[in-house]
Parts: structure tokens; C-alpha cells; sequence
């Protein structure tokens, strides 16, 4: 076989992929189309101004915002990475005591690993971070 | 535990101390009231980090090696750079305990951000594999750019932590696209395999590679062209944080551009000899001609150290183990009189740092004899007058770049050196002025005994490496030796276990 035809055969596979993306575009274009035909169009000021999750539209845009939205951000990254981190030692647990040469190295490597996490968690919770009913949190 | 692993433990003895002493203080910190004003939590950093001094000076009774799968490489180099480092965070923490204004919000968080800074630059210094160079350098610079903003009700405050971390970031990002494209020409990222595996042929993407990593490295320790940051960053931090930032992630950066120079690209010496003969000789007169016009006494240093990377690198013009010898004394030397100025800036200034243009130093000596003489001893380090650590400093690296050939590096160091005489001049006989005529009584700093440690340390410390620099430059050659034998040893073959991209199929 030469390398021409058996390329033209590789990407002949990824035609149910395309099949399925026109599937999904056509489904979503043809949703709006239809509503715009069929529905019945009474527009207002309020129902044509941009919508922005209830921000309003026009102002400065260099507006304040609380510091705990980041805060939760990097909170979110924190226990997130911890989870990716366990996942691979969890999946190879049964096989550390081989690899580590001991029985319980792989257990312990975690449990101090979890420790850092549980110190992290201690510090957020002292600190308030967590608490958003009260202004307290030493920001 | 597996017994194993101790010996890969040993061999980051002194970052785990710092870790575990970091964590101590953040939990510490979580747990006090917030009454406290917290001087113990800076008592305990300073306890940790001299433990973490001591357990790299134990890792010399291990033969040098690596640890980790080769990512950590213990041996006289990094131990020396370890002691420096942990002596600098020492320094600081201990200044710091009293410079800082009693009303100085995060008190814990400025401890803890100290010490686990301390671990990322004490990696960089031992890490031989460049993603964990990578990661101990993303570690020290964010504690950095945190504790750059700690005066963060001031202008200058948050403009410097936004200057230095934006810039800083960039920064990085050059360096690690140098490490990715050092993988894809070499085939590995271990420090030491790199000269092994640069392959002839593709030349032209190592040298891109090299000086991607050669921007990341000097913009850290600041050298022309990519020293913009500095003064800008030194004038908004806090002072016992600029002694701290001006001295240990320099120090580190120094060896990491050590370790590379002389152990992944040993081969491209021809290319970056003269290379950082330009960078050097940039770097020390734009530092000394910006730092003759400087008001602001916090920025003339500032420029003034961007001049001192300069005369650093000259040393790289010299030959071997010398240069290396001379560039690790010249980063302990500047980083004890650097230090030491800092020190009794703070202390001068005050918390709230009211003394900030050199004017405000008049007649300082008389107001405070004991921090005034300290200020103008420093200041004659810096200038490089014999008995002090900046004479010996100045002389090995410029005696270094000679004999390799380099004399006219030399002589432009020696006249920038009589530029920069002038302005460190200027500033100490403004501080021995008597103090003008009708002008408000300042009342004389108070000296805490934490402080006072800290600038016997200091002191100390310039004295020693003034008066018998031999011990401490025979311990930076004993670390150099660490780069002998050549690097290319006859375990690593040369590649061919490295993909030739061309020739591999994509199609099945």
C-alpha cells in the first residue's frame, strides 16, 4: 500500500467526527433561524439592551469587586491540583510497596502530602476566608 | 520510612527545614490572636533558617552526587551557596523583626513568605534538572514579588509588586521557553547531560535555546539590558525586603547561570564569553552612570547594583574554575555589604521610611554615630577600598577577567569603579556633614537586639572577607572544583538515543 492511499484512508475515519459536528452546528443554527421565523418579535428597550448577567451594560468598566471572588479562584486551584495529584497514586497503590521497596512509604508519602493540604485548609479557615457572612476575614 | 531514601533526604536536608519551619509559621500565625504582634513568629523563621544553614553544611560529609532521579545535586558549590542564602534570609529576618512598622498588616504571612522564598532560592542553587529549576524559581520569585508590595498603603508599594511581578513573569516565561527548546535539541533537561547530547547540526536551535535561558537568568540578576524593574522595585519595597531581594535571588540566579554555563554549555563558550563581556560592561556603565543622578538614595543603590552584576560578570571573562571561584566570592562579598546598607537604611529611616532622597542624610553621623560610621564603612565596601569585602570582591573578578585575556574589561571595570566612587563619595560625606543650621532635631534610631544581631552579621561578615578573604575564597574554589572533571564524562554517550524529528512518520 502506498502512503498516499493510506493517508486518504486515515482521515476517511474522522468522518463520522465531521458528520457529528454539522449535526451539532446545524442543531444549534437551525434552533435560532426557526425561533426567529416562527416567534413573534415585540421588542423593547429593556429586551434589546445587551445582556450581561444582570451587570448593567454601560458604565466605567474598571469597576471594584471583592477580593473574595479571587479568593475562591485560587482556593478552587488549590484542592483541584490536590485531587489531580492524588489520583495517579491512587490508581497505582496496589503496586507502590513494589516500587518503593517498602510496605508503607507510598501511604505515608500522602499522608504528609494531605498534611501540607490540611495546613493550607487550617490557615484559610483561621483566617476567615471562608466566612462571608461577617466582614472579619483578614483580607 | 524507607531507609533507602535517607540519603535522597540528606540531600535536601536544608530545604525541608525551611519548609517545615515556613508551615510552623503560617499555622502559628492561623493560630495567634490577632493582638499579637507576632516577634516570635520572626524569632522562629530565624531559628529555622540557621537550622537549614547548619544541615547544608552537614550535606559536605556526603561525597557530591545527586538525589531524586538526578534532579538535586549536592556538592561544595551548592553548599556554599546554601550557607550564603540562609545567612542573607537570616539577615533579613532578623532586620526585619525591627524595621517593620508596628502596625504592619500580614506580620506571620511576611515571615513565612521569607523562609519559603529561602527554599525555592536554595533549590535553584542545588537543582541540576531545569524543570526543578524552573519550579525552585517560580518559588522564590512569587514570595518576592508578595513581599515586594508589603508597603501596600504607600504609592510606590503596590507599583513596585505590580512592576516586578509583571515583568518577572515575562521574564520566566523566556526562560522556560529556553528549556523547552533546550529539550527539543538535546533531548533532555538534565543540567549536566546537556553538554553530552548538543548536537552539532541543529546549532542554531541550541543557541536559540541558550539565549532564551541566558534572558530569564539576567533579567534576575538584573543586568543591562534587563535591569528596567530594578530601581523601581528597590524604591517601593520595603528596605529589609530590598536587603533581602538585592542579595539571596541574585545569589541564586548566579548560580544557575553558573551551572549552566559551565555545566550544559561548555561547548558554546566561544559564542558566550563574549556575550557577557558586552553584558558586563553595559551593565556596569549604565548602572553607574544612572546611579551619578539619582536623589533617592533607595534607587542610586538600585542602579548601583545593577553596576555590581556588571563587575560580577566581568569574572566570567577569566578562565575555568577561577571564574567560577571569583563570581561565587564576588555574590558572598556584595551580598554582605549590600546587606549591611539596607540594614542601616532601615534602621535609619524608620518604618515608615521618612529619610528616602540623600539630602535627608545630612548630617547623619551626628544624630547617630554608631549607625553613621556603619553607613560609611558600608559605603567604602561598596566603593571597593581595601580591608573591606568590595575591595576583595572587585579584585579577584577584575585580576580574573585579565588573566584570561580580557585587560580592556578590566580597565573599563576600574574606571566605572572611579565613576561609581563618586556618587557613594557624594552620599557618605552628606552623612558626615554637620547637620544644617536651624534644621529639626531628629531624634537617633533605637537599635533592638535583633537588629543589632543583624548588622554584627553583616559587619562581621565584610570584615572577614576584607581582612582574610583566604578561607572563604578557598570554599568558593573547592565549590568550583565541583565543575572538574569536564562535564562530558564517558557514562553519557553522546546522543543517538535522541528522535530525529524529520525522520519520523506521522502516518500510519
Amino acid at each position: 500500500m502506498n502512503s498516499q492511499s493510506s493517508q486518504i484512508q486515515y482521515i476517511w475515519q474522522y468522518l463520522p467526527l465531521l458528520l457529528q459536528v454539522l449535526a451539532a452546528f446545524g442543531l444549534g443554527i437551525g434552533m435560532v433561524v426557526a425561533s426567529w421565523f416562527i416567534g413573534r418579535h415585540r421588542n423593547t428597550k429593556t429586551k434589546l439592551e445587551v445582556y450581561e448577567c444582570g451587570i448593567e451594560a454601560v458604565g466605567d468598566a474598571r469597576g471594584r469587586f471583592s477580593v473574595r471572588f479571587y479568593m475562591v479562584a485560587m482556593l478552587f486551584i488549590l484542592f483541584d491540583v490536590e485531587v489531580v495529584f492524588m489520583m495517579p497514586w491512587a490508581v497505582i497503590y496496589r503496586q507502590l510497596p513494589k516500587i518503593t521497596g517498602s510496605q508503607w512509604f507510598g501511604f505515608w508519602e500522602m499522608i504528609v502530602y494531605l498534611g501540607f493540604i490540611a495546613v493550607a485548609l487550617f490557615y484559610i479557615v483561621k483566617k476567615g476566608i471562608l466566612d462571608w457572612s461577617t466582614d472579619k476575614g483578614d483580607l | 520510612m524507607n531507609p533507602q531514601n535517607m540519603p535522597d533526604l540528606i540531600r535536601i536536608l536544608p530545604e525541608v527545614v525551611l519548609t517545615i519551619t515556613g508551615v510552623l509559621i503560617m499555622l502559628f500565625d492561623a493560630a495567634l490572636p490577632a493582638t499579637n504582634n507576632r516577634r516570635s513568629l520572626g524569632w522562629l523563621g530565624a531559628v529555622g533558617v540557621t537550622a537549614a544553614l547548619w544541615s547544608s553544611l552537614i550535606q559536605l560529609n556526603l561525597p557530591p552526587g545527586t538525589a531524586f532521579y538526578r534532579t538535586v545535586q549536592t556538592d561544595p558549590f551548592s553548599v556554599f551557596f546554601h550557607v550564603l542564602i540562609c545567612g542573607i534570609v537570616l539577615a533579613s529576618i532578623l532586620l526585619s523583626l525591627d524595621a517593620l512598622p508596628a502596625n504592619q498588616h500580614h506580620r506571620g504571612e511576611y515571615f513565612a513568605l521569607m523562609v519559603l522564598g529561602a527554599v525555592g532560592m536554595c533549590l535553584m542553587t542545588s537543582a541540576v534538572e531545569l524543570l526543578v529549576v524552573f519550579i525552585a524559581l517560580e518559588i522564590s520569585s512569587i514570595s518576592t514579588y508578595i513581599l515586594a508590595g508589603f508597603r501596600k498603603h504607600t504609592g510606590t508599594g503596590p507599583e513596585a509588586a505590580i512592576k516586578y511581578f509583571l515583568l518577572g513573569s515575562f521574564a520566566t516565561g523566556f526562560l522556560l521557553y529556553g528549556v523547552a527548546l533546550t529539550f527539543g535539541a538535546t533531548g533532555t533537561t538534565q543540567i549536566n547531560d546537556i553538554a553530552a547530547h548538543i548536537p552539532a547540526a541543529s546549532s542554531q536551535l541550541v543557541l536559540a535555546a541558550f539565549a532564551l535561558l541566558m534572558v530569564g537568568v539576567l533579567f534576575k540578576v538584573s543586568a543591562a539590558p534587563f535591569h528596567v524593574w530594578t530601581p523601581d522595585v528597590y524604591q517601593g519595597a520595603p528596605s529589609p525586603v530590598v536587603a533581602l531581594m538585592s542579595t539571596a535571588p541574585k545569589a541564586a540566579a548566579f548560580a544557575l547561570l553558573i551551572r549552566l554555563l559551565y555545566s550544559s554549555f561548555p561547548v558554546l563558550q566561544p559564542v558566550w564569553q563574549p556575550m557577557l563581556w558586552i553584558v558586563a560592561v553595559l551593565s556596569m556603565t549604565v548602572g553607574n552612570l544612572a546611579a551619578l543622578r539619582q536623589k533617592n538614595v533607595k534607587r542610586m543603590l538600585a542602579y548601583s547594583s545593577i553596576a555590581h552584576a556588571g563587575y560580577l560578570l566581568a569574572a566570567f571573562a577569566g578562565l575555568g574554575i577561577n571564574a567560577i571561584a571569583s563570581a561565587s566570592f564576588y555574590v558572598a562579598a556584595y551580598a554582605a555589604m549590600n546587606v549591611g546598607i539596607f540594614a542601616v537604611l532601615s534602621i535609619a529611616a524608620g518604618p515608615d521610611e521618612k529619610l528616602s532622597v540623600i539630602e535627608d542624610f545630612r548630617g547623619f553621623l551626628f544624630r547617630a554615630p554608631l549607625l553613621g560610621t556603619l553607613l560609611i564603612f558600608f559605603l567604602a565596601s561598596l566603593i571597593g577600598i581595601p580591608f573591606t569585602a568590595g575591595f576583595f570582591g572587585k579584585f579577584y573578578s577584575f585580576a580574573t577577567a585579565i588573566h584570561g585575556g580580557a585587560v580592556w574589561l578590566g580597565i573599563i571595570g576600574l574606571l566605572n569603579s572611579g565613576v561609581a566612587a563618586a556618587y557613594y563619595l557624594g552620599f557618605a560625606v552628606k552623612v558626615a556633614q554637620p547637620p544644617a543650621a536651624g534644621s529639626a532635631k531628629l531624634p537617633a534610631p533605637e537599635l533592638g537586639v535583633a537588629v543589632g544581631l543583624s548588622l554584627a552579621l553583616a559587619t562581621t561578615a565584610t570584615l572577614v572577607l576584607g581582612i582574610a578573604p583566604t578561607r572563604f575564597l578557598s570554599a568558593a574554589q573547592s565549590g568550583a572544583t565541583s565543575f572538574l572533571p569536564p562535564v562530558i564524562s564517558d557514562s553519557v554517550k553522546p546522543s543517538t538515543d535522541v528522535p530525529d524529528l524529520s525522520k519520523v512518520r506521522w502516518v500510519r
